[in-house]
């Protein structure tokens, strides 16, 4: 993975790095619909929510912060873990349940986890992991390390209380974390419009005195460009920052919703502002990209993918007898 | 030796962990400038500093949360939680996250932090500030639960806690606070899964833990006027929870009773009872005796509250029951 040293704005972006936007885009996209197959074909089990269409938003902001910035997010993690570059095959090895994977297959989908990359974690309490991110933002602060936490949730955690105590505490102590709402309208299959008094969730911040906006989720440049220049401001300690993505998942919420609960109309239309197929356009209209070049690179897609199910396949099934490892860490 | 109260236990590790590590942080409701709900932080923000020593919002959920991930981080937190009955608060913290994180991120992620909080009845609260719900968190594989009697214990059990590389529940009844008792001079800790005699018997064991301790030795006078030696273990950790010394105990007297200040239905003193059974069945001249908090909202009225928590004369009744 290409690591965006130096972090220009997206205008000032070579060429090599915005393709590494695009790639990631693809390579998030062809991994969940490849989850799906697996999981049609009872390789995967449990809950899988797919971030099919989303895929700006994690690339866009997860490329604006650094690589040892801490991040945390929910159980739609897939795309969050790929964007900050975790290896796929550790993921599907995840997904599949096996001793090879990120969390050793004791997490599944809804759990990886990659501290080395400081990766800290897919969390399905809704908004259970916002009170951590204040933890580790804290620490980061004490430690005068420069690290920030980018901490991604959905709009169905704004209605939980630990949302308001989260936003709370951090403006009151100034703690360096972007909080990045993932808006696609629907908790679960409940319409944002139908059990939120404010439906503009970047509104919300300003009860706390934060810094907030509401920023296009299907334009990764955009993203990118936001998050940059949130993340500048947290980096300098001057307290923490709100960006609303508004964004559309293409898929059900889990493999198992049969979408009863909106019209195919409305995935179409927002499906036409699909952020891979638009960011290929202006590439393309900009003479960064050619369709030879985006055909290979999808191709490589392809090999790397279908590499990642050859290698989640043939790995072992955590022993029964690790059963109890890691309840507790043994005392140094 | 010196005797000190069971608050001051307490302060003296907290300040002694502050100056010996800088990473140690506290945090919780009230713990620097006003000194802390029982006092326990007294004086702690004069000498140590906003930035060591922090006053929270009323948000248990965040601050446990927040607790969890300054441990995630490098920091070395400890959290006082005003009362455990508070503590429900950011229960889903404790369980979902503070328990489970090294478990899910398959030991890339451990937790050492301490939340301490205040238990038990006796002063007349209500039903909200006055709850003992050890076993709850005893229930809860990933975190250990610490619950000390003596001032010995509080500054042994705490010194271990700061040890501890997992989430600890550190949980101290009200009515210690202003006991007091021996304390080494020096340095010592107390590991976790050690219970102690506090008064040795041959005829019947009592098991208790906390305040409990204290009604049942108690109740182990009442037992000696009518000729019976009680054996009375301080369990001071139920997780781990030392069955060795338990077991040796009933195996020398044959009876047992199990003391909690917290609801009966589905407590502790159950698991008691049924690890003596799964254990030392053949040793037991009767079934395992439990005398706990009565099954109802603890209630203010002093006679009331008085009638919902164990009695020396309860345990002593049950103690009897089995000769």
């Amino acid at each position: 993975m290409t690591q965006l040293i130096d972090k220009p704005p997206a205008k000032e972006l070579p060429s090599d790095q915005l393709i590494e936007l695009l790639r990631k885009m693809m390579l998030i996209r062809r991994f969940e619909t490849k989850a799906a197959e697996m999981y049609t074909k009872q390789k995967i089990a449990g809950f899988l929510h797919l971030y099919n269409g989303e895929e700006a938003v994690a690339v866009g902001a997860i490329s604006a912060v650094n690589d040892d910035d801490h991040l945390l997010t929910h159980y739609r993690d897939h795309g969050h873990a790929l964007a900050r570059g975790v290896e796929p095959e550790r993921i599907m090895a995840e997904l599949f349940g096996k001793d090879t994977g990120v969390s050793r297959g004791r997490g599944g989908s809804m759990h990886l986890f990659d501290v080395e990359k400081s990766f800290m974690g897919g969390y399905a309490i809704v908004a259970g992991h916002l009170p951590l991110a204040c933890g580790i933002a804290l620490a980061n602060q004490r430690l005068k390390n420069n690290r920030i936490v980018l901490c991604i949730f959905g709009d169905g955690a704004v209605n939980e209380g630990e949302f308001h105590e989260a936003l709370n505490l951090a403006v009151v102590w100034k703690l360096p974390i972007i909080f990045m709402c993932e808006n696609n309208f629907y908790g679960m299959g409940t319409d944002i419009r139908r059990v939120s008094a404010v439906i503009e969730v970047y509104k919300r911040a300003a009860a706390y005195a934060m810094p907030s906006k509401q920023v296009d989720g299907m334009n990764v440049l955009e993203m990118y460009d936001e998050t940059l220049k949130a993340a500048e401001r947290v980096r300098a300690g001057e307290g923490p920052s709100f960006l609303e993505a508004i964004c559309f998942r293409f898929r059900g919420h889990s493999m198992s919703d049969p979408e009863f609960y909106r019209r195919k109309e409305e995935t179409q239309r927002w499906r036409e502002l699909d952020p891979i197929i638009t960011f290929r356009e202006k590439l393309t209209k900009d003479g960064i990209i050619d369709d030879d070049a985006f055909r290979s690179m999808e191709a490589e897609i392809e090999d790397v993918v279908n590499e990642a199910v050859r290698f989640a396949d043939e790995s072992p099934d955590p022993p029964p007898e690790a059963l109890f490892t890691h309840v507790y860490k043994e005392d140094a | 030796m010196a005797e000190m109260s069971f608050r001051d236990a307490l302060r003296l590790t907290l300040r002694e962990e502050l100056l010996a590590d800088e990473k140690v942080i506290l945090m919780g409701e009230d713990i620097g400038a006003y000194g802390g709900s029982y006092s326990v932080t007294k004086g702690l923000l004069e000498e140590f500093g906003e930035e060591r020593i922090m006053d929270t919002p009323i948000s248990e959920s965040v601050v446990v949360g927040c607790g969890i991930g300054a441990a995630m981080g490098g920091l070395r937190p400890m959290v006082e939680l005003m009362t455990i009955n508070f503590s429900l608060l950011a229960f889903d913290q404790i369980v979902n996250n503070a328990a489970k994180l090294s478990y899910m991120s398959a030991g890339q992620i451990s937790v050492p932090m301490v939340i301490r909080m205040a238990s038990g009845a006796g002063s007349q609260l209500s039903s909200q500030h006055s709850h003992s719900l050890e076993g709850w968190y005893a229930h809860i594989p990933g975190i250990k639960v610490a619950v000390p009697y003596t001032p010995r214990d509080a500054r042994g059990l705490l010194k271990t806690a700061f040890d501890e590389q997992n989430p600890v529940i550190f949980i101290e009844h009200t009515a210690l606070y202003a006991r007091k008792g021996e304390v080494p001079d020096e340095d010592y800790a107390i590991p976790f899964g050690q219970a102690e005699v506090i008064r040795e018997g041959t005829d019947v064991t009592l098991i208790g833990y906390s305040g409990s301790v204290y009604q049942a030795l108690g109740a182990a006078d009442i037992l000696a006027e009518s000729g019976h030696q009680a054996e009375v273990i301080n369990l001071r950790t139920l997780r781990p929870l030392d069955v060795e010394t338990i077991i040796a105990s009933v195996s020398k007297t044959h009876r047992a009773v199990a003391v909690e200040d917290d609801w009966k239905f589905g407590g502790f003193a159950g698991e008691i009872a049924a690890i003596i059974m799964e254990e030392a069945f053949d040793e037991l001249d009767g079934p395992v005796a439990r005398v706990c908090g009565a099954d109802v909202p603890i209630p203010y009225a002093k006679a009331l509250e008085q009638a919902a928590l164990p009695s020396p004369q309860q345990i002593a009744d049950a103690a009897l029951a089995l000769f």
